[in-house]
């Protein structure tokens, strides 16, 4: 019985923050938050930071241009951006979009 | 052996070699293209090339000209170089913590070189020589992230020479910086071959950048939104500096390819690819040797003192 409520409930990752982000999460460089999708992720974080959304999203619900996020190694724009899912054990990461990389 | 007249004309026509013994599936072939093998010792001596020449043609460049760019040491070594043989006079904008080596190597080509803030890596080297670019007109400023002649290189020389020497690529994998790479080779690889996939793969700069304020700081190649780079690329992924280093390691000791670390990046990336597909032929881009990285102990350092120290040092 319990392995079915934990195989169909929405599951409770770890998101890693930029600097930048920090001061919206009280200063943390990692919060939780739980849903089945990238988008549910958010709305959960905005729940209880809203200050953070408003950075990573803009006014109609799209990701950010200046933000990539990745849930593990792999950028959720090629992953059904909002729709992503996610998975128990996955992590997410918020990166600003800057130059950077060998140039 | 074929005499050549200038170093110039050694640009380009890079080897290929296998290195699939770091394939996890023994039906996917992993094949480097060693562009640490132009003679100023990485895949930016194309573009450097590219970017002058076309300079030259639109008469922006004449005899006498200054030129100012930002770079974290590839570009910059490639464009002192071909300025050198041109008789141009060019100012690197470098963040203070580069490697030594692509300093010294910048010196001896030539280039003068201005210091931008470290912590603020290569963000802040772009911010600094767009204002100097600004209150400068009469400098010439070629801007590899927004300068066609950046991917029109790939898209002339470097794509077409794999797929000459790898007619059956099913995946290219490339690093993001400008994205001139993955325009040019992408671009022409989906043109002649519209199956092939495009990974890229970017490094994890964001973390050392503290120079931003808010995202709206943020930037994003011109190259890779004139070019329709979101709809170009199939996947992209983040590696970080751990797994970088790891993998660089791996490639010196299995294959003998002394690469640059943002090659172990690539490199990397290719191995997650090959673990995931069925079957397929992956081409990589080895950007350039391990020369330039040697100071960070980064080939035989402890591994968790490294990857601390890459927090610090722009590795790539």
């Amino acid at each position: 019985m319990s392995d079915v409520i934990e195989t169909t409930a929405a599951p409770t990752v770890s998101i890693r923050i930029p600097m930048i982000l920090r001061p919206h999460v009280g200063g943390a460089s990692k919060v939780e938050a739980t849903g089945a999708t990238l988008g549910a992720l958010f709305d959960d974080l905005t729940s209880r930071f809203p200050g953070v959304a408003a950075q990573v999203l803009t006014v109609d619900g799209t990701l950010h241009k200046f933000v990539n996020v990745y849930v593990n190694d792999d950028d959720v724009r090629y992953l059904g951006k909002l729709d992503a899912p996610i998975k128990a054990g996955d992590e997410v990461t918020i990166l600003p979009a800057v130059a950077g990389g060998s140039i | 052996m074929t005499v050549f007249n200038s170093v110039l004309d050694l640009i380009g026509n890079t080897p290929i070699v296998d290195v699939s013994v770091l394939s996890p599936n023994p039906r996917v072939r992993i094949l480097a293209k060693l562009e640490g093998q132009n003679p100023g010792g990485s895949v930016k001596d194309r573009i450097a090339l590219s970017m002058i020449e076309q300079a030259e043609k639109d008469g922006r460049l004449v005899p006498g000209s200054i030129l100012i760019e930002p770079s974290s040491g590839n570009t910059g070594i490639g464009l002192a170089m071909v300025c050198g043989q041109r008789g141009y006079h060019i100012k690197i904008v470098l963040p203070t913590n580069v490697t030594p080596e692509r300093r010294q190597m910048l010196e001896a080509f030539g280039a003068e070189i201005i210091d931008s803030p470290g912590s603020e890596g290569s963000n802040g080297a772009v911010k600094l020589a767009r204002e100097l670019a600004e209150q400068h007109p009469e400098w010439v400023f070629l801007y590899q992230y927004a300068n066609p002649a950046n991917p029109q290189a790939h898209f002339e020389s470097t794509g077409p020479e794999i797929l000459v020497d790898v007619p059956d690529i099913t995946h290219f994998i490339a690093g993001l910086g400008t994205s001139g790479t993955l325009i040019g080779v992408g671009s022409f690889l989906k043109k002649m071959k519209p199956d092939v996939q495009i990974w890229a793969v970017e490094p994890p700069s964001g973390e050392m950048v503290d120079g931003l304020r808010n995202l709206d700081d943020g930037y994003i190649p011109p190259i890779f939104t004139d070019n329709n780079g979101f709809e170009l690329l199939d996947r992209k992924k983040v590696i970080g500096p751990r797994e970088s280093l790891e993998v660089t390691r791996r490639m010196v000791r299995e294959c003998g390819v002394f690469a640059g670390i943002s090659s172990g990046a690539i490199m990397a990336a290719a191995i997650k690819c090959a673990a995931e597909i069925d079957d397929g032929v992956i081409v990589t881009i080895v950007c350039d040797a391990g020369w330039k990285y040697l100071s960070t102990g980064a080939y035989s350092d402890d591994l968790d003192l490294v990857t601390e120290r890459a927090k610090k040092v722009i590795y790539f």
